[in-house]
């Protein structure tokens, strides 16, 4: 295959890649958007393996690998359980992370690919080698450490150190000063040793970025990471002068980039502050400032058997789920009450708000998962002012995505925050395993008005319940 | 040592309600208390000695044991001053004691060193105290029951028909007075069918009335009818002239007129005059719900129902007594929240605590003393001050609309940065860099595009498919393994090779794996 056939098929492979995420924007083009972002990347392989840049004694290696990776990658999509998605996710950005930066290295190891080089071309090659790795790690260690935190290996508190803006900013400088010394390194042997330091750096500055992310903040580091792993991509693109490489790696980092300012819109957080970490301390001391505005009222507990009374009378159902969902797996029974109600003329609608759970889009994956139909699952604000009409809202291990306390108290941690205006309903139902707060750590006052009733216990059970006692 | 509740039988000529019922029984033993019940108490209340027993009650055989062995008495109507002999020194009563128009009682209470909390004396305003608020609950089951009562009184539909047999009319229902039992009735009322109509001199309970599905009538009068504590006042000369024409004016149209309207403290005023009695048609029916109190109508005879110039004037006095299983559950469940709050330590002893407003304005004698009236209470906000001021808040912004436009200076400033970065490129790179960095820009604004219009619900697909896209990196590992040597350079293969090889194993992880899931979680998503 000549190159330009090459470079064809690569100017193919981009617009099927604009194509597949374009498709995704709607639910009946996304299969076909799929599909096109499949028939992309084989082209652009086979272009690749089969062009003037690979000969053939390199073909049983790169067949060897990739029957390897492919069958652990197949089987790992086989397997993975829906809840568990936001961890696969991040395990699998962390590979192209790692990726990355071993194609940096082996890169800048190679004479073929620089020894001509001279000057400023020589220059700007190093850098993006630099930059490509440095990119490459941060993505890897950070989702690495994403990971640990959404499989639950490692705590979901903010892990502050004392003067971690410092660090980082001793961690930056030490990247540009070894940077300066790469590239005025003499030989590959002599750049080896920043390199090295760089690699070290950047490992740690990654683990310490997400691990002083709170647990709220999930989603943003996801679809952070996944910008990261585009922009490694992209940075690579730009070492090995690949267009194709380049383009894809925009697409991606810009998409992740969009996915990460929707969800920080969605907290009313700036996206400095939520990769400067420690979400539940920010914003001052809400720790102390809590004493202030503890609510007043009381709790009232319900039944299982109330809650199927009160969702049988009840014209309007909307119910709002959370990460207690995702985590009890709850998600077939929601499913299984919500036929049965619909059966009976309940008009039952789900509102999602843009950062339940720990991806973006996790509540929609596993209710459609379920088999919940999408055109009853709602976003905030396609339903936020159909509440006052609402008879009953039924909240599932969610907690400050329905805090008045963003609305009603300036004062609040999350105040500004766009919530969902459950307690507008007639009566809300909690289901929680008990009174402790969210992960941003504020106090519920939701809990304590007078409209809303708590259904402790484990969601799974406790729907099981409901739904056993709507069947009689 | 557990305290023991007593229920004693009522001794009220025609009272059939019981101070507790089975079901509340077992919630009060599980406070902690012991409970008692005299045998009979709750025949009336179709609640037999059995259900009691079955529920932990004991029973007692008769009053004198009941109340010797009780150390708080629940009670419905106000005590007799034989029963008051009967209660032990230094005992607990809980019900109806209406401390103003008993003075008597109450001196004969504070003998007994007994400490007495008044359900009628709760400070109403408390939203705190709305579960242990007897007067809603049991006015909601009277304002039900006055309109069943009149709806058996009438002799037609209340919903409108087109039969077979030709049209029939709804029936027009007229409720005076929008307070608990006006609020009951016209929802009942509604329910029913007929076309329901309400005034009240307090203009706030308007939005309530239409809520319940009647029309509220105003009066052609400019006052503010509110007095504290959610009950209405006197009005003035001027506004009952008004208010008098409106009800004349409602009575020729109306079938039935059910009254409600009572002030504390002073008999009920006087809305329907024989005048306007006489002007309705025949067969129309009047409730009286303020019957006990004088009555809300001229001609009624309290207790009774009459039949005067053609219109049935019902006095019952004892409505909640007709409907007594539902007034004796609602009022039980009252008795049992306010237990609650006496007892928060659930073990079984109950602690007056003057500190808190709820209980400091129930108690009317404590330990022999008397401490009624209680310190006033604080007035009710005014309407404009209940609604949040935080209402106006901005709202946010929904998702893809664009935000609002950057301020004339930022914008600014963002293009002197974005120039002078585009300057420094411009100056220093090479033109094969160029030419890859306009590819970098214009892609990253492709991705910006085509990514925007994205639906939230599908945020976990896209991010899985630009994962699995972003597997495109594995291209440059592809082109290290095994490239075209010009001969002579020297290449470290071994470290190379491993390298890419390896990066291509995980890339194809990635490749794999994120179109499969992605595949996967699509398939799920279906209409």
């Amino acid at each position: 295959m000549s190159s330009s056939l090459v470079t064809v098929s690569y100017i193919g492979a981009i617009i099927l890649f604009i194509l597949s995420l374009g498709g995704l924007s709607h639910p009946e083009s996304s299969r076909r958007g799929n599909l096109y972002g499949m028939l992309g990347m084989t082209i652009a392989v086979l272009a690749t393996v089969f062009g003037p840049q690979v000969t053939s004694q390199g073909y049983a290696w790169i067949i060897g690998a990739m029957v390897i990776g492919g069958s652990i990658g197949l089987y790992a999509a086989r397997t993975v359980k829906m809840t568990q998605m936001p961890e696969l996710v991040a395990l699998m950005h962390s590979l192209v992370g790692l990726a990355a930066a071993m194609v940096g290295f082996a890169t800048y190891i190679d004479p073929s690919a620089s020894g001509k080089l001279q000057g400023a071309e020589k220059v700007i090659h190093e850098v993006e080698i630099y930059i490509g790795i440095l990119i490459g790690l941060v993505t890897f260690s950070g989702s690495v450490i994403a990971f640990g935190k959404l499989s639950g290996k490692i705590g979901g508190k903010p892990l502050l150190l004392p003067g971690r803006h410092w660090l980082n900013l001793i961690g930056l400088l030490t990247v540009l000063y070894f940077g300066y010394e790469f590239i005025h390194a003499e030989s590959v042997e002599a750049g080896m040793k920043p390199l090295i330091i760089m690699t070290v750096v950047s490992l740690l500055f990654g683990i310490h970025m997400v691990m002083a992310i709170g647990g709220a903040d999930m989603p943003v580091v996801v679809s952070m990471l996944n910008s990261y792993s585009g922009w490694a991509a992209a940075a690579t693109g730009f070492m090995l002068s690949n267009d194709l490489l380049i383009v894809t790696g925009a697409l991606v980092g810009s998409s992740g980039a969009i996915l990460s300012y929707i969800m920080c819109r969605a907290m009313n957080r700036n996206f400095i502050s939520v990769i400067a970490g420690g979400f539940g301390t920010g914003g001052g001391a809400p720790a102390k400032a809590k004493g202030d505005a503890e609510p007043v009222g009381e709790v009232i507990s319900i039944s299982a058997a109330e809650t199927a009374e009160l969702l049988r009378d009840a014209k309007n159902v909307i119910i709002v789920p959370g990460y207690g969902m995702a985590v009890a797996q709850a998600q077939h029974t929601v499913f299984e009450i919500t036929k049965l109600l619909r059966e009976k003329g309940v008009n039952v609608r789900f509102g999602i708000h843009p950062v339940a759970g720990r991806m973006p889009g996790h509540m929609n994956v596993l209710l459609a998962e379920a088999k919940v139909p999408y055109d009853i699952v709602l976003e905030m604000d396609e339903l936020n002012e159909d509440f006052p009409d609402t008879d009953v809202t039924m909240v599932i291990g969610a907690n400050d995505i329905v805090n008045p306390a963003a609305q009603e108290d300036p004062g609040s941690p999350i105040a500004g925050m766009p919530v969902l205006e459950v307690w507008k309903a007639k009566t809300s139902i909690v289901m929680k395993r008990s009174m402790a707060s969210g992960y941003a750590g504020v106090d519920n006052p939701l809990f304590y008005k007078e409209n809303n009733r708590m259904l402790f216990g484990d969601a799974k059970k406790m729907l099981d319940e409901v739904m056993v006692a709507l069947k009689t | 040592m557990p305290q023991t509740i007593g229920v004693p039988k009522e001794t009220a000529a025609g009272e059939k309600r019981v101070a507790t019922v089975p079901e509340v029984v077992e919630k009060l033993i599980k406070l902690g208390f012991k409970v008692m019940v005299q045998s009979g108490a709750g025949d009336a209340a179709n609640c037999s000695d059995d259900t009691y027993r079955a529920a932990g009650a004991e029973i007692a055989a008769d009053a004198a044991r009941l109340w010797s062995g009780s150390d708080i008495v629940f009670k419905v109507g106000v005590p007799t001053a034989e029963e008051v002999g009967l209660l032990r020194e230094g005992g607990a009563l809980i019900g109806f004691i209406w401390p103003a128009q008993n003075p008597e009682l109450m001196q004969q209470l504070a003998a007994k060193k007994a400490t007495v909390l008044a359900i009628d004396a709760l400070p109403r305003t408390l939203s705190r105290a709305q579960k242990m608020d007897a007067l809603t609950s049991q006015a909601g089951v009277a304002g039900y029951r006055a309109v069943i009562e009149a709806a058996n009184a009438f002799g037609r539909f209340f919903n409108g028909q087109i039969t077979a047999a030709g049209k029939v009319p709804p029936a027009k229902v007229f409720i005076a007075g929008a307070g608990v039992a006006g609020l009951a009735a016209i929802g009942t009322a509604a329910g029913l069918g007929a076309i329901v109509r309400a005034n009240d001199t307090r203009a706030e309970v308007a939005d309530q009335v239409v809520s319940l599905g009647g029309e509220f009538v105003k009066v052609d009068y400019e006052e503010e009818g509110s007095g504290g504590g959610g009950y209405a006042k006197v009005m003035s000369e001027g506004f009952q002239q008004a208010q008098r024409e409106m009800y004349a004016k409602q009575a020729r149209e109306v079938d039935i007129i059910i009254t409600t309207a009572l002030i504390p403290g002073k008999p009920a005023p006087r809305l329907i005059t024989a005048e306007m009695v006489k002007s309705m048609k025949p067969g129309s029916v009047i409730v009286d719900m303020a019957a006990e109190r004088g009555g809300n109508c001229e001609l009624t005879e309290p207790g009774q129902a009459v039949v005067k110039h053609g219109v049935t004037l019902i006095g019952y006095t004892d409505l909640n007594s007709r409907l007594a299983k539902q007034s004796s559950t609602l009022y039980a469940t009252n008795l049992f929240r306010l237990a609650e709050e006496l007892c928060k330590t659930k073990d079984g002893v109950i602690n007056v605590n003057m500190e808190d407003d709820a209980i400091r304005g129930l108690t009317v004698v404590k330990e022999g003393s008397i401490t009624w009236p209680p310190p006033a209470p604080k007035p009710a906000a005014a309407p404009p001050a209940a609604k949040p001021a935080v209402a106006a808040l901005p709202k946010s912004h929904g998702h893809g609309a664009s935000a609002a436009p950057a301020s004339g200076k930022a914008t600014a400033i963002t293009f002197l940065v974005g120039a002078l970065l585009f300057w420094f490129v411009g100056a220093y790179a090479p033109a094969a860099f160029l030419g890859h960095f306009t590819v970098f820009v214009l892609a990253c604004f492709v991705g910006y595009m085509v990514v925007w219009n994205v639906t939230p619900a599908l945020h976990t697909p896209l991010m899985s498919v630009t994962n699995a896209i972003s597997s495109i990196i594995c291209i440059g590992a592809l082109v290290q393994v095994a490239p075209p040597l010009a001969g002579g350079t020297d290449r470290p293969e071994t470290w190379i090779l491993g390298l890419a090889v390896l990066s291509i194993a995980l890339t194809a992880i990635n490749m794999l794996g994120g179109f499969a899931v992605t595949r996967r979680m699509l398939e799920m998503f279906r209409k």
